[in-house]
């Protein structure tokens, strides 16, 4: 078990990839390709239930660790692990997996070998954006996740995919160009890129401060873009609409909050306090200009985009309360939001492959044709705006009374309107996509309901959410474990010197020992 | 050091030498209808044959020969593989799509072989009169190959212009030559090294670092020496471009190394700022104008420029670590560019039939190898982890962050923003759909063994250098140890110069 325990990362990583390469030799005959990378996920997505399996709750620090050196100089190690921040976040990509295969399985017709290598290629860089301890693997995997998404949005864009997908991966890559300065030169500072060495070296080490605030804010500035945080959302309306399903499922998110809670406010923790105020005031700006966005979109892909920037400035609220509670409920609602959406992408893809349209305006009266699916976009809207029993009211009920009873009462009283706006966007949606009289669209065409393949996706998804809302405490208990940052509310507690000392020998002769080699 | 024969320290030009003379002598006797494609092969294995000769003289004990003219080390070697990789592969890629019935393919397989004996030497020469032989021969090479395709307007047009610029830039560098022979009185790159130091004619000095600078720095054509590079660019065959677009730069570039760190290593004060601003100039200059370009060999061109700017960036660093990063960049610089001109060889046809971005369309449904490997190269180029082109640029701004110079890495990064803007432009049209009713749109072309190979050969080491380049950088390393690192006293570089626009 041990020897499984050691690898599991490492097959979670390389499992997607092979599946790739796979797609990439055989022919594109019948549904193969689609076989294959079901297969695939699938597979990948049961390594993945390993973690939780056999996750040890309350022990701190990272499990599955794996640390290797790949290349000495600079020292870049093959670091890997979870704690209870990423561990489900793992699973979660796991999961949408084959939900986005799913999704593709009808809608993407051409090239299926480019697309299903590329999407797989694309799993097994989000997995490794959230596994990777060691910054320059973490970067790696960071920019490598750009590319995937950005060529199979240009060849599957609806209208104008190209500038979509250019948009799209300047919006992400040029502030990633501060970041690697950023990382650079944390490097020649301490000799280290890996994850848990800068942590005490930064809580404890005698860096320059205002120096390591830069250096918080361009690792900042490099998350915000991708979360997005209001205003450099520019990018996010244009890549949901032009974006495969599958692809869009993945697109903004996860990764962004991920990073902003790993690498900013646990790497930074003092920084991170200083800006907090403003990135609380940004982002319940966002949770109101992202609903009232929503509010007035023609396009139902671009209402999500603006949905998703509001609910994803909610967890940037809860990440930058710097309360534990709060944490606790922003890792549960990026989860939360996660599954909703899958399920609100798959609908909407099917909706979109069965009468050709995305535009809300030329729906109508779905529902008496399609009563499966209607029910389904149902249960899933109830989810997102955050009903009592279903997932999201758990994360968003966290997050609100935290910030309410720790932070700020004013702020909180704003983020709840928007809660208010997101229910009415939705419930409009529904009212406009699946009720009133047919429209010639919908009355034109009689396409079949939900088949079997999108049911047996869907069901276990919405299943999750219930599970989700009603219970909790498993998830949680993980998500408690999660490396506590070493400031968290409280001054810094020093170290024990001879810790420290240990610490700091082994930096210098590690510095040391590469002044030798460059000598 | 005596009893390793001469004859031994430029035994793989003896080779090269060997095989263009093999090849262009057979050529004569050959009637004119016979088919020239042997001689291509010949030309090939004459390379390999070269390349692991270079090998073998890291066995030698590091030194001089020929009257301390040339000289084996890691830093030659390093050198001498390189360059007779790319030889190979550009050779690879003509033997393929050269006209079956293009005149004087023996004498195009001959000149290439002979320009890479001029590059080795340049790269191997520790004599500055040598250092202008070689860098004649590969230049001369060069310019009859730049117009090669005698039939267009354009191929008279590049090497002309090549030419005249060319033997301008190359003047420079000897009236350099004759100016530090003045203020020392030797052309032997040691001898110089310890006589600046102690020299009185400061003047002299710097006006001829000066002046090699930019004979130099025209041949890696970086800016403001660039002019030449698109139009002859455009002009040359592709095959000829992917050759000559990186292997007279990693000539050009290890002499730039041997200059500057080992000639004039206490010049340091002198020489960095010059470079800190050539190299803002460069990445500015290439990525702005190859933003506007439609012509995918001009675009290429000015990417070629701006490349020539990020690794001008590593010169920031301090000694070894400087010397091994640009070292490594030029290698992975090397691969991935001979890639993608490989790949715009076989894609866009000899003849350029498609020369415009636009062209290009649906290539990744036409052809999905070809299409793939161009997004692959094209990725490298931009600087996606996993690839050379990355680890390349991520060397080449560590060495500058490491030196304080972090404005200079900020600066370079924020070209790669720009200029991932029309890798990706191209990247993107290159997998839309393609138009039904468009004739120029790619077929799929057909790949031959010699191709395949060249295309494989390109993207293995793209690949590579992104995924374990240890060993590249170790060699690197052993090749930066052998140039004189400049004393550790030297004073640390100013604030970068300030004009950055052109």
């Amino acid at each position: 078990m041990d020897a499984i325990n050691q690898s599991i990362l490492t097959w979670i990583l390389l499992v997607p990839i092979a599946g790739a390469i796979l797609v990439a030799l055989l022919p594109d005959r019948a549904k193969l390709p689609n076989w294959v990378a079901l297969l695939t996920t699938l597979v990948s997505f049961g390594l993945t239930l390993h973690l939780p399996a056999h996750f040890i709750n309350g022990q701190p620090g990272f499990q599955f660790e794996i640390n290797i050196p790949w290349i000495e100089n600079p020292a870049i190690y093959y670091h890997v692990g979870v704690d209870g921040l990423s561990l489900w976040l793992v699973v979660l990509v796991g999961l949408l997996a084959p939900v986005g295969v799913v999704v593709s399985w009808n809608a993407i017709q051409e090239r299926r070998k480019i697309f299903y290598s590329l999407f797989l290629v694309q799993q097994t860089a989000m997995t490794g954006v959230f596994v990777a301890l060691d910054l320059m693997l973490y970067y790696g995997f960071w920019e490598l996740s750009l590319v995937p998404m950005a060529i199979l949005i240009a060849m599957y864009g609806r209208k104008d995919g190209p500038k979509a997908a250019l948009r799209f991966f300047l919006f992400t890559f040029i502030p990633s160009a501060p970041l690697l300065v950023a990382i650079l030169w944390l490097y020649a500072r301490t000799g280290s890129f890996d994850y848990v060495t800068l942590q005490l070296l930064l809580a404890h080490g005698n860096l320059p401060a205002a120096a390591i605030f830069w250096v918080s804010l361009a690792f900042l500035f490099a998350f915000a873009v991708k979360v997005p945080i209001f205003p450099l959302h520019g990018w996010i309306a244009d890549a949901f609409s032009e974006a495969p399903v599958a692809m869009a499922m993945v697109i903004a998110g996860k990764l962004g909050l991920y990073s902003l809670f790993r690498f900013h406010v646990a790497l930074f923790p003092a920084q991170a306090r200083l800006v907090a105020p403003w990135l609380i005031a940004l982002g319940v700006i966002g949770i109101l200009y992202g609903a009232c966005l929503a509010l007035v979109q023609r396009n139902f892909w671009k209402l999500l985009a603006f949905a998703s920037v509001s609910h994803f400035s909610l967890i940037v609220l809860a990440i930058y309360g710097l309360t534990f509670t709060g944490w606790t409920g922003a890792v549960y609602q990026i989860l939360n939001d996660g599954v909703v959406e899958a399920a609100l992408f798959l609908l909407l893809g099917a909706l979109e492959l069965r009468y050709g349209s995305c535009e809300i305006g030329e729906f109508g009266g779905v529902a008496a044709r399609l009563p499966r699916l209607a029910s389904f976009f149902v249960i899933a809207t109830l989810a997102m705006i955050g009903l009592p029993m279903l997932n999201s009211f758990v994360g968003e009920f966290i997050i609100l009374s935290s910030t309410f009873t720790q932070v700020s009462r004013g702020w909180t009283i704003a983020a709840a309107l928007g809660i208010i706006l997101g229910a009415a966007y939705m419930l409009w949606l529904v009212q406009r996509l699946f009720y009133g009289s047919e429209s010639t669209l919908t009355a034109a065409k009689s396409p079949g309901d939900l088949n079997t393949g999108e049911l047996l996706t869907l069901i276990p998804v919405v299943v999750l959410m219930l599970v989700m809302g009603l219970m909790p405490g498993p998830w949680l208990a993980a998500i408690e474990t999660s490396s506590r940052p070493p400031a968290l509310n409280e001054t810094a507690a020093p170290l024990p010197p001879s810790v420290l000392q240990q610490i700091k020998s082994q930096v210098s002769s590690q510095i040391a020992s590469q002044a030798e080699v460059q000598r | 050091m005596t009893q390793v024969p001469d004859i031994y320290r430029i035994l793989p030009e003896v080779i090269l030498t060997l095989t263009g003379v093999i090849v262009m002598l057979t050529d004569a006797t050959l009637r004119p209808k016979t088919p020239r494609r042997p001689l291509g092969w010949i030309a090939a294995l004459g390379t390999t044959i070269a390349l692991w000769a270079s090998l073998w003289q890291l066995s030698l004990p590091v030194g001089t020969g020929f009257y301390s003219t040339v000289e084996t080390s890691p830093f030659t070697v390093f050198f001498h593989v390189l360059i007779c990789g790319i030889v190979l592969v550009s050779l690879l890629l003509a033997l393929d799509t050269l006209p079956e019935d293009s005149h004087h393919q023996g004498e195009f397989y001959a000149l290439i072989v002979f320009g890479a004996v001029g590059m080795c030497l340049l790269t191997g020469a520790v004599e500055l009169l040598v250092v202008f032989i070689a860098l004649e021969i590969s230049s001369i090479a060069t310019y009859i190959l730049a117009g090669y395709r005698k039939e267009t307007g354009r191929g008279p047009e590049a090497a002309i212009k090549y030419f005249l610029l060319g033997s301008f830039a190359t003047g420079f560098l000897l009236y350099g030559i004759a100016l530090i022979f003045g203020a020392t009185g030797t052309t032997q790159v040691y001898e110089i090294s310890r006589l600046v130091a102690t020299s009185q004619s400061k003047g002299l000095i710097a006006a001829s670092l000066a002046l090699m600078l930019v004979g130099i720095l025209f041949k890696v054509s970086a800016a403001p020496f660039h002019v030449w590079t698109p139009d002859v660019y455009e002009g040359a065959p592709s095959p000829v471009v992917a050759l000559m677009s990186t292997a007279p730069k990693a000539a050009a570039f290890a002499l730039l190394l041997r200059v500057v760190y080992e000639m004039f290593p206490t010049l340091h004060a002198m020489w960095t700022p010059l470079l800190w601003a050539v190299s803002i100039l460069s990445m500015t200059v290439g990525n702005l104008a190859a933003l506007r370009q439609q012509n995918v060999k001009r675009m290429l061109a000015y990417s070629s420029i701006a490349h020539a700017g990020y690794l001008l960036a590593a010169f920031a660093g301090l000694g070894t670590s400087g010397i091994a990063a640009a070292s490594f960049y030029i290698a992975a610089y090397a691969a991935m560019n001979v890639g993608i001109f490989a790949v715009i060889t076989v894609a866009g046809g000899y003849d350029d039939k498609r020369s415009l971005i636009e062209d290009y369309r649906g290539l990744i449904y036409r052809a999905p190898l070809v299409g793939s490997l161009l997004l692959f190269f094209l990725v490298s180029l931009v600087g996606i982890p996993f690839t050379g082109g990355f680890f390349g640029k991520f060397y080449s701004f560590s060495a500058a962050v490491d030196n304080g110079a972090i404005a200079l890495a900020m600066i370079g990064l924020l070209n790669s923003g720009v200029a991932a803007a029309y890798y990706l432009r191209f990247a993107l049209v290159s997998v839309q759909r393609p138009l039904e009713d468009s004739l120029r749109t790619v077929s799929a072309p057909r790949l031959g063994v010699a191709v395949g190979a060249a295309l494989l050969l390109a993207a293995a080491a793209t690949l590579a250098l992104g995924i374990v380049p240890s060993e590249t950088l170790r060699a690197a390393e052993s090749a930066a140890h052998t140039l004189q690192a400049p004393p550790e006293s030297a004073p640390q570089a100013d604030a970068p110069p300030t004009q950055t626009q052109p």
